[in-house]
């Protein structure tokens, strides 16, 4: 049996256990969403500003839930491999044939599935409240394409860090780190609007601005080739990175001779 | 050469960076179709050795030869031939028996239907089959070891590695498992290594024992041999007239745990005897003997010595 027949049958295993934990899918879908109601509702002023992008907060706020799902995404994934670890459930699979490639294929899939479902309905809530979507249809599959590579970045480093640790907890307790990278990014004022020196800087060294810019610019923009670049560039190097490191943690995690 | 579907194990050692040597040189040897009982405390080494056959830990010294194979250098072998229960029934308490049947047979290999025969079959023959469509969560700790069972037997493995199997259980659950692995044994021919701490486990279960202590082997025979080598019956009796006690006790010792030759000699002397019990040597006075240590609530908890060591 081949591993992509072997790694099928654990993202069966992941979905299902995804779809069987309704609390935590409502609330990957919810928290992000009510995020998006309040600050497009409150901070809606901003867009007076000289050289804001957009006349919508909406449209502008609507990039954010989409960096927030994949994280959300990530940390379930890190949580559901710890989870296997020290249960023992991964001992189980290493007695079978299962590769190491189909077992990381597997568990990755699920939350890229997820992230693409949020996306989905992220981006359908964000329409039929007003928002706008200025790349047009052929803009969609670039979106949902960055959205999956984005899931799957943030999705090996929750892995990484439940193969390096072997706890939930330890998961959990990264998570907010996350939060913190978002909060310190372009995800409330555009870059070229921050007044604060140090904040400008953080915001640029932080990759999560670039993601957050490449998904803005289908939004407002329409076909912004910078843009896109450096976001499918930093969720591509973040994905490249967390791939190969979960397979060097994997090989001393999952030990067999 | 090892049968096909023996073990070997020769010298076999494992140390832990920041930990003691779990595993301080072991030889022993499961004949096919054998039940091999591992006795030994909490922390003695049961788990590390378990770990070390069914390939997911290497050894540091020594050769371990499984179904024929060397765990190191023929692991994916190894464990095409071997099925393992090991400590707490790692399940998914979100997915159903059945489901776990599914995912157990698919990466065994096995097609959709075959699959789905074979998953059946065993879920009736744990006596899971009413609950198969439940969610593991919901389930005791007997169906779970039950179900764990059952997973480990799903690629017909010809050994199979049971890790303190019953711990936890109740007695009604515990003599359920304890008929199922004898079954596989006696009817379908697979060899059995099964870890334990429980004297009488071993005693019902196990055709072989081999005690450790410490990571040693300290004694190794079938559970009769082991209680013959550290000593005899023993009778104890009242007399029913307290003024026959001197003579009573005269007979006991020179009968010593001879039942007949006792009861022909109080008969001879007409001494009426109102309470009587032989003592059988048990595991527990084999350990005594062995380690000076009674083996009830000796050892430390081998979970975190290996996770202390492992981190």
């Amino acid at each position: 049996m081949s591993s992509f027949a072997h790694a099928g049958l654990l993202v069966r295993r992941s979905v299902i256990r995804t779809l069987r934990q309704p609390a935590n899918l409502v609330f990957s879908f919810m928290f992000p969403l009510l995020l998006l109601a309040v600050s497009s509702g409150g901070l809606n002023a901003a867009t007076r500003i000289p050289g804001f992008p957009t006349s919508s907060y909406l449209t502008f706020a609507l990039a954010v839930p989409f960096i927030q799902g994949a994280l959300f995404a990530a940390n379930s994934a890190g949580t559901n491999f710890a989870e296997d670890i020290e249960s023992g459930f991964l001992s189980r699979l290493s007695l079978t044939p299962l590769s190491r490639s189909a077992l990381l294929t597997g568990q990755l899939a699920g939350v890229v599935a997820l992230g693409l479902l949020q996306a989905v309905v992220f981006l359908a809530v964000g329409e039929a409240a007003g928002a706008g979507f200025a790349a047009g249809i052929a803009g969609l599959p670039v979106l949902f394409a960055l959205s999956i590579l984005i899931t799957l970045g943030f999705g090996t480093l929750g892995a990484l860090a439940a193969l390096r640790t072997g706890s939930g907890e330890a998961v959990q307790g990264m998570f907010p780190l996350f939060f913190v990278l978002l909060f310190l990014s372009s995800s409330s004022l555009p870059r070229n609007l921050m007044s604060i020196d140090w904040f400008h800087t953080v915001a640029t060294y932080n990759p999560v601005s670039y993601l957050l810019e490449a998904v803005r610019s289908l939004l407002i923009t329409g076909w912004d080739g910078e843009a896109l670049a450096l976001g499918f560039g930093c969720a591509g190097a973040i994905a490249v990175a967390g791939v190969y490191l979960c397979s060097r943690a994997l090989r001393t995690r999952m030990v067999r001779t | 050469m090892s049968e096909p579907n023996g073990i070997e194990v020769e010298g076999l050692v494992r140390v832990f960076k920041k930990g003691p040597r779990a595993v301080d040189g072991i030889d022993l040897e499961v004949a096919p179709g054998e039940i091999y009982g591992f006795l030994g405390p909490n922390g003695a080494g049961k788990s590390t050795t378990v770990l070390m056959l069914t390939t997911l830990l290497p050894p540091t010294e020594g050769t371990a030869r499984v179904a024929g194979f060397d765990v190191v250098r023929d692991g994916g072998k190894v464990r095409m031939a071997i099925g393992a229960a090991l400590q707490e029934a790692a399940l998914d308490p979100f997915l159903t028996g059945r489901e776990h049947m599914r995912l157990q047979g698919g990466l065994h290999g096995l097609d959709r239907r075959e699959r789905e025969r074979r998953g059946n079959e065993l879920l009736e023959r744990v006596g899971l089959s009413e609950a198969a469509d439940r969610k593991v969560g919901g389930y005791s700790g007997g169906m779970k070891r039950r179900l764990d069972l059952g997973l480990a037997l799903v690629h017909r493995p010809r050994i199979l590695f049971l890790d303190e199997p019953t711990t936890g259980l109740d007695i009604q659950s515990r003599t359920a498992l304890w008929d199922e692995v004898s079954r596989l044994s006696k009817e379908d021919g697979v060899t059995v290594f099964l870890t334990t701490q429980y004297l009488e486990e071993a005693d019902v279960l196990a055709d072989r024992v081999g005690i450790i202590d410490h990571g040693r082997i300290v004694a190794e025979g079938t559970p009769a041999a082991l209680k013959a080598e550290i000593g005899r019956v023993h009778v104890e009796a009242e007399p029913a007239d307290e003024d026959d006690r001197g003579r009573l006790n005269a007979i006991l010792d020179r009968c010593g745990g001879d039942l007949t030759a006792i009861v022909r000699e109080l008969d001879r002397e007409g001494i009426r005897v109102a309470h009587l019990t032989v003592h059988e040597p048990s595991l527990d006075d084999v350990f005594l003997a062995k380690t000076g240590r009674s083996l009830e609530g000796a050892g430390a908890d081998e979970d975190e010595v290996l996770e202390e060591a492992l981190a």
